[in-house]
């Protein structure tokens, strides 16, 4: 039936029916989110107003970013198990370089007792961007180093990224062996709030109390940041020559290469990309919580979280298929989860259960297809 | 070398190409050459080479001596890519297509084309469907996965791929296999296209009656040599067929018993699979070696998993001595009696890195244990036993089974199986790559464990072992049973001739490739 359908000429509505059988565990994750959210902003008693958002935007947008990282490496049908460790070690670094000292602070480490300095890091607003840059840079550069592992070494992803996020967390313990250092407040305030606090802080829009900017300033930051990264970040990558070849990496590695494509640079872009996303994931959480941690708890617990989100969110572990914009709600509807406890007052000890729980059906659903095998033996290869 | 080729005006040229595998002859001083503007088939037995030969020209292997020459220029192409630059694109048997993408995205994956450095999906979609609509099968939306597509559009969307990289000399390796005859139409009309615009078409394909459709001429190869070109007409479908087989080799084969009544072990009825399997019946009886013949991929690998319990929805009859069995798994299919060596014995057959004695009781643990335990006793008592009947040479039996030969390897998967007494045994393809001593005692295995009772059913490759091994051989084509051949009828050119479905058996001439 379908077949006639098709020979029609591929009408508009073929096509939409396609994208959306194609999506279809993107648009589950999507709608799944919109139903819990609107649930929990139905019970919560602040529902729907600005400082709900603001407050959810800034618990979202770590986790949401690490979701982000760890698509890339499984869409190539590898597995990243550092970008917590990145994500740490990148906060780490925020801590001293987004201080905001006025002149500019001193740089200097205590290692096994010796007392080195290394220069002033330049302070003001361009000091500010530089600390950006430099932190975002690093956590590429994690990447790169993951990627290069992966390929000239020739070692599975997994067990190289275990390696390396080890080596990651001991570079964030020798910056921080204890929590401290400090964000600049304004830093801190503009990221992490709405809109209009943002044009407030930085002096835009008269300090954001243009009239045609009201109808936009409750938008919360992290929100706006995450959209402005999907956008200017992902989609192009998603578009670009190397972004289609880490989809055929994961989906037929041998026709890839049949096909004449670069297979080791998309492995080692996918793995970059995974470091700059979990970078931006540590920069924020360095920026929200003003100071840098070397948490390793804190680290396994992202690195696994981001992996239920990227099976929340649609994507294949086997790779090949998927999207970073699902893993981004697969790791909202985790956190709305924890939402959740807070607003029914619910024993937060049970929250790993439901994780697990939720996660389980999310997995159960994507193997379905399982069941469609004709030859057994396929499900071993 | 007979019936040289004329090679003035030659686009692709290959003289003196040898390719060994380990130590293996796949190639042999190989003289070849074809021209614009003609479509050149070529033909020969499972092994002949053919595969090699194109996977040289197109750059997926390198040959080890010899040179090739493309438009009067030498040449030398390290990977495919390589060889698509220059114009020479194959189309393979095994797919390149990646699954989870888009027809679109399938078909224009070597060079997309681009808007600001970033894939234009639009003009990639029409790209893929004027490509597409050039074969005329514009029924295939390029948004489609090619996941969900049959096997017969994929093979489709293949060619329009190959398509867009602007051939100048196609390669076509059994690329018609899965397509529907409506579909094989429009890929004829094509070629002729092509071969008008005066591209080079080499063409390999097991259907004699595609070559004799297609071709305006043909070569021979066999045994990693060139044996014959010539053109349309020259050759009768007989005399090609002669020019197919011609092997040196003798083997010895165990003597076959007189043939006496047999009482049925394993018989079926209509069996079907998804279109890969076609109605069926076969008997073997107790006793028996029943060889499945043909060409490579017409349904016999898909007949041994179906009886083993490893393809799922499939519709017929399958008795063992009178009792339906239903198999769902191989665990069903084992406790029925079935053995199976299979066919990757490095992947299916072994646990490589396991030692040899657990490989050969992984089957018959039942046997050897007490309650839930293994009983140390009994293991070594059976692994010597298995070792000692097959006479496989081990160093110890807690090596690693990846630490054996090839044969002894397959030794220890046959030995494994035997230990479970089945009644019946499934043997897929077990002597490739395997040397000629291991093979005879093999061949001298399979005779003794039918005259113990056993009733086997033996796929190979090689027909002559077939003809020395088999009480009894069906040929397969397309999913069918074309035809048993028995006694006096068990003949290389029958098992040709069954195998390329056509009846050569008619007196030479009149099967002629249009005269």
């Amino acid at each position: 039936m379908r077949q006639r359908r098709l020979a029609l000429g591929p009408s508009m509505l073929d096509d939409v029916a396609i994208r959306v059988r194609q999506n279809v565990g993107i648009v589950t994750a999507v709608l799944l989110f919109c139903v819990l959210y609107v649930l929990y902003n139905l019970a919560h008693p602040k529902g729907f107003s600005s400082a709900v958002l603001v407050q959810n935007g800034d618990e979202i947008f770590a986790l949401a970013m690490l979701a982000m990282a760890q698509t890339v490496p499984v869409l190539a049908s590898g597995l990243d198990l550092s970008v917590g460790a990145v994500m740490t070690m990148v906060g780490c670094f925020a801590s001293y370089l987004l201080t905001g000292t006025a002149g500019g602070a001193p740089l200097h480490l205590d290692i096994f007792g010796l007392h080195l300095s290394l220069g002033t890091f330049p302070g003001g607003i361009s000091g500010i961007l530089l600390g950006i840059v430099v932190c975002l840079a690093i956590g590429a550069l994690a990447g790169l180093i993951n990627g290069c592992v992966v390929v000239y070494g020739r070692i599975q992803p997994i067990i190289a990224t275990l390696a390396t996020g080890a080596v990651y967390i001991g570079i964030a313990l020798f910056l921080r062996p204890t929590p401290g250092g400090k964000i600049d407040e304004d830093l801190n305030w503009a990221l992490t709030n709405s809109l209009g606090d943002f044009a407030a802080t930085v002096h835009i829009f008269d300090d954001g109390a243009a009239s045609w900017f009201a109808p936009v300033a409750w938008i919360p930051v992290p929100f706006v940041l995450l959209v402005l990264i999907a956008l200017l970040v992902w989609v192009p990558f998603r578009r670009s020559v190397l972004g289609r070849a880490v989809y055929a990496v994961g989906s037929a590695e041998g026709a890839a290469y049949m096909s004449g494509l670069p297979i080791d640079r998309a492995k080692i872009a996918a793995f970059t990309l995974a470091g700059f996303f979990a970078g931006c994931g540590g920069l924020f959480l360095a920026i929200q919580t003003s100071s840098g941690n070397a948490d390793i708890p804190q680290a396994g617990a992202y690195t696994l979280n981001s992996i239920a989100s990227v099976v929340i969110g649609g994507t294949s572990l086997l790779g090949g298929t998927g999207s970073a914009i699902g893993s981004i709600f697969g790791a909202m509807i985790l956190r709305v989860i924890s939402f959740f406890f807070r607003i029914f007052d619910i024993a937060p000890l049970l929250q790993p259960l439901f994780e697990g729980l939720i996660l389980l059906a999310a997995v159960s659903i994507g193997a379905l297809g399982v069941l469609r095998v004709r030859n057994t033996l396929e499900l071993f290869r | 070398m007979p019936g040289a080729v004329v090679t003035q005006g030659a686009f692709l040229e290959l003289s003196g190409i040898s390719k060994r595998y380990a130590g293996v002859r796949a190639l042999e001083g190989v003289d070849f050459a074809c021209e614009r503007g003609k479509i050149h088939a070529v033909l020969g037995e499972n092994g002949a080479g053919k595969s090699t030969l194109i996977k040289i020209i197109a750059g997926v292997v390198q040959p080890d001596a010899g040179s090739m020459r493309l438009a009067g220029s030498d040449v030398s192409f390290a990977t495919p890519s390589a060889a698509n630059a220059a114009g020479v694109v194959c189309i393979f048997q095994e797919l390149s297509l990646m699954p989870d993408l888009s027809v679109a995205d399938n078909v224009s994956i070597a060079s997309p084309p681009r808007r600001f450095g970033l894939i234009d999906a639009r003009a990639q979609r029409r790209r893929a469907e004027q490509l597409l609509a050039e074969i005329g099968c514009e029924d295939v939306n390029p948004l489609m996965r090619v996941r969900d597509l049959p096997l017969s559009r994929r093979q489709i969307v293949e060619i329009a791929k190959a398509l867009g990289k602007k051939p100048q000399l196609l390669i076509l390796d059994e690329a018609t296999s899965a397509l529907t005859s409506a579909d094989v139409e429009k890929v004829y009309a094509m070629l002729a296209r092509l071969k008008s615009e005066g591209v080079a078409i080499l063409y390999i394909s097991h259907r004699m009656h595609e070559v004799e459709a297609l071709a305006d001429r043909a070569s021979v190869f066999r045994n990693g040599r060139h044996i014959e070109t010539f053109d349309k007409g020259r050759r009768s479908t007989a005399e090609i067929v002669q020019l197919m087989i011609g092997r040196d080799i003798a083997t010895q084969y165990p003597p076959k018993p007189a043939r006496t009544s047999v009482k049925p072990m394993l018989a079926l009825d209509n069996l079907s699979w998804e279109g890969r399997l076609d109605r069926i019946s076969l008997r073997v009886g107790a006793g028996e070696i029943v060889g499945l013949g043909g060409l490579d991929g017409q349904g016999q690998k898909s007949l041994l998993l179906a009886l083993f319990g490893v393809l799922r929805g499939i519709s017929g009859r399958v008795t063992v001595e009178d009792r339906e069995v239903r198999p769902g798994s191989p665990a069903v299919a084992k406790s029925a009696g079935i053995a199976l060596v299979p066919e990757d014995r490095k992947t299916e057959g072994l646990m490589l890195p396991m030692s040899i004695s657990d490989n050969l009781v992984v089957a018959s643990l039942d046997a050897i244990s007490t309650g839930p335990l293994v009983d140390r006793a009994k293991e070594s008592e059976a692994v010597k036993r298995a070792i000692a009947r097959l006479q496989i040479k081990i160093g110890a039996a807690s090596d690693a089974v990846s630490t054996l030969s090839g044969g002894n390897q397959q030794k220890v998967v046959l030995a494994k199986w035997l230990m479970t007494e089945p009644r019946i045994i499934l043997l897929n393809d077990p002597t490739r790559g395997i040397d000629v001593g291991t093979k005879q005692e093999l061949y001298r295995l399979m005779r003794e464990l039918a005259d113990q009772g056993a009733a086997i059913l033996f796929y190979s490759t090689d027909y002559d072992e077939l003809i020395g091994c088999c009480d009894r051989v069906a040929i397969m084509y397309d999913g069918r049973i074309v035809r048993e051949l028995e006694g006096d009828e068990l003949t290389e050119t029958n098992i040709i001739a069954s195998a390329l479905n056509i009846d050569a058996a008619a007196p030479a001439g009149t099967g002629a490739v249009h005269a």
